[in-house]
């Protein structure tokens, strides 16, 4: 038995220190460090737990510039047997379309695969739509808003899968796409061993040419996007009353007026 | 030429017609009308009643597209891909909208793949300009930008959040078509629903009312004391990931960018620090109240009401006096 796993990676800015230019409209991607996208772990995590348990490769993929080689070594500290970067100017500016269309020609180029993990959506271009993209390009069953993987056997998995109005079980054979939440499971930490181990390992670069055979290099990068982005807002904060009430009493009873005034108590 | 056509899906539930229907009708019927286009509504189902169909041209379709087979009963994304690519396809509509519920989330990305087109995620705003230019207006950046996105391939494909649209009155003289459609079997593999892990029993999008607790309240106890206030209200009870991580309380509670968007009336934020992961799912609320012991939380800079102090202080004094002004 060995399965073959694969997880996308995005590498994202900390967006808890990337600065927003509201004069100008602009993102400055330099005030941040980069990192793993958040949910990306979870699905990392996700594919090593199947992996420990029915043994298996985990191949992580992520489409992005030189840098985010950083991520992908990160990955591999964190349990990835391989990793490989799709890099070329041809794929800059890709949007959802043109991302899933490459990121599946590469899925492709691999072979078989049994189970590929993503990340329900990232913390920069928030769309959440590359998983089910890439799963409609490999014309594969996709599961989505997985809160917990209950079983994993050779040939199917079963999961959790959460709509608004209730928990649904959901099982599907392979091969399958599996987008997860944060619930899905807490992402374990390298060991500095894990993390010097990845220092050395080999990154596979892929570049344009190297997918030529599969994918048409017109559907790619800002040229194969239908989707551009025309003006960012940096949107001023909404005018709020911000008053601020250092004595309680005095705080509740002017709270409680406005709010008998907008007819909510 | 041929005529100008928007669609819209019109997603049900169990049988029932989730409400982001109604809204996407709305603003699907602003433009049409600006546009000089049709508007229809595209329902797959099984065993829609014909006057839950005429609700949908009530609300602004001119005609709705009926499919109706047990394949949908259970929101099956393939089925209701290959279907709806099929219209797509046949009808060559301009502009499709659905609504961003999970379920929209999952299928319109398989759809425009499918069909090659451009996709705009979670939309809060369409607009239509000078050139009849489709603008859609959406946050990213978990939620500290708003981008404003172009599509160059037709259909031009959106999902639009919940709740931020607004439906038209209903309008029950107003007349359209319903057009019954074969529906078409996909053979191929799909998941299978085996089994239900707990119903959600609260709607925390739809409150009117949030009272929301963090890791401040300090223990699951906490969370009584917040239901007690939410309870005299008439709102429901949220939470930052902290507090449902800590267990105190479910995950359906969870407000911000890991759990549910909201935008009630009122939000009172209790021990909340206001992470921006918070903030992108309640940011737009209408009133906001911030209870919190620490003057320079993030929280109170968003606030229309501050109260710098104990939430174990506070919210029992609140209690008391909103059940003194109503003579209890
Ligand atoms: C402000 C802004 C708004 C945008 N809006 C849109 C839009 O509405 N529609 C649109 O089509 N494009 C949009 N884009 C472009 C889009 O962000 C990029 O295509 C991006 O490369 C992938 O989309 P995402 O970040 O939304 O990923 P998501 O779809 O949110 O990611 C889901 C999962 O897919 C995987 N994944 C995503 N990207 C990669 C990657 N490069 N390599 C490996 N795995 C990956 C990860 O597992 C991730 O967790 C926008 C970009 C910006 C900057
Ligand atoms: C990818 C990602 C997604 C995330 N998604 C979400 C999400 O969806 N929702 C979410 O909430 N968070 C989310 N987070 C987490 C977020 O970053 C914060 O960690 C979290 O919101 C903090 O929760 P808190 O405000 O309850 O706790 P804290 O930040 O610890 O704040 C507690 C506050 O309580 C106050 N306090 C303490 N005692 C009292 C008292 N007795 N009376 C009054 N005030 C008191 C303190 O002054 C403090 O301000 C996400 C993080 C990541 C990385």
């Amino acid at each position: 038995m060995s399965l073959k796993i694969v997880v996308l990676i995005k590498q994202v800015p900390d967006i808890t220190r990337v600065k927003f230019d509201a004069e100008r409209g602009r993102i400055d991607r330099s005030s941040a460090e980069a990192e793993i996208n958040p949910f990306d772990l979870n699905a990392l995590e996700a594919a090593v737990q199947v992996k420990e348990k029915l043994g298996g490769t985990v191949v992580a993929i992520s489409m992005g510039p030189q840098n985010a080689a950083v991520a992908l070594r990160d990955a591999l500290a964190r349990g990835a047997d391989e990793a490989i970067l799709l890099e070329d100017n041809k794929f800059a500016g890709a949007d959802t379309l043109a991302t899933s269309y490459t990121l599946a020609g590469a899925i492709k180029k691999l072979g078989n695969f049994d189970i590929i993990f993503c990340g329900e959506k990232t913390v920069d271009g928030d769309t959440g739509q590359v998983g089910a993209e890439v799963a409609e390009f490999l014309q594969v069953p996709h599961l989505y808003y997985v809160s917990k993987v209950k079983e994993v056997k050779e040939d199917k998995i079963v999961v959790v899968s959460e709509m608004e109005e209730a928990s649904y079980v959901v099982e599907c054979e392979f091969p399958v796409l599996v987008s997860v939440t944060k619930d899905v499971n807490k992402p374990r930490l390298p060991t500095l061993r894990e993390k010097l181990k990845a220092m050395k390992a080999e990154i596979k670069i892929w570049h344009a040419e190297n997918l030529t055979d599969i994918i048409n290099l017109s559907n790619v990068g800002y040229a194969g996007s239908p989707t551009v982005v025309s003006k960012v807002v940096v949107p001023k904060e909404k005018g709020r009353e911000g008053k601020v009430f250092k004595e309680i009493n005095e705080g509740i009873k002017v709270v409680l007026e406005e709010l008998a005034k907008k007819g909510l108590i | 030429m041929p005529y100008r056509k928007i669609m819209i899906l019109a997603e049900q539930r169990g049988g029932k017609i989730h409400p982001i229907s109604f809204e996407l009708l709305g603003k699907g019927r602003e433009i049409a009308n600006k546009l000089g286009a049709e508007l229809s509504a595209v329902i797959l189902g099984n065993n829609i009643a014909r006057e839950d169909l005429m609700e949908l041209i009530y609300y602004g379709a001119d005609k709705v597209y009926s499919y109706n087979h047990p394949v949908f009963e259970y929101p099956d994304v393939i089925q209701y891909k290959h279907n709806i690519v099929k219209l797509i396809q046949e009808e060559r509509p301009e502009i499709f909208l659905f609504g961003a519920t999970n379920f929209g989330r999952s299928l319109a990305p398989r759809v425009a793949a499918s069909v090659k087109t451009g996709l705009t995620a979670d939309c809060i705003d369409l607009q239509v300009d000078e050139n009849e230019e489709l603008i859609q207006i959406r946050p990213a950046f978990v939620g500290n930008i708003l981008a404003h996105i172009k599509t160059k391939t037709r259909p031009i494909m959106s999902t639009i959040r919940y709740n931020v649209m607004k439906k038209n009155e209903r309008n029950s003289t107003r007349e359209g078509m319903i057009v019954e459609m074969k529906t078409e079997i996909a053979e191929t593999k799909t998941p299978r629903l085996i089994g239900k892990e707990g119903e959600k029993k609260i709607n925390i999008t739809d409150a009117k009312i949030v009272v929301a607790g963090g890791r401040g309240l300090g223990s699951q106890e906490g969370f009584k004391l917040l239901k007690e206030l939410a309870d005299l209200l008439g709102g429901v009870v949220g939470a930052s990931r902290v507090a449902v991580d800590e267990g105190w309380i479910g995950k359906e509670h969870q407000v911000g960018f890991s759990g549910n968007t909201v935008k009630p009336r009122l939000y009172i934020a209790c021990g909340i620090s206001g992470a921006p992961q918070h903030l992108a799912g309640m940011k737009d609320s209408e009133i906001i109240v911030a209870i919190n012991s620490d003057p320079s939380a993030p929280i109170h800079r968003i606030a229309d009401y501050s109260i710098i102090g104990d939430l174990y202080q506070v919210v029992p004094l609140m209690i008391k006096e909103i059940k003194a002004i109503r003579g209890e």
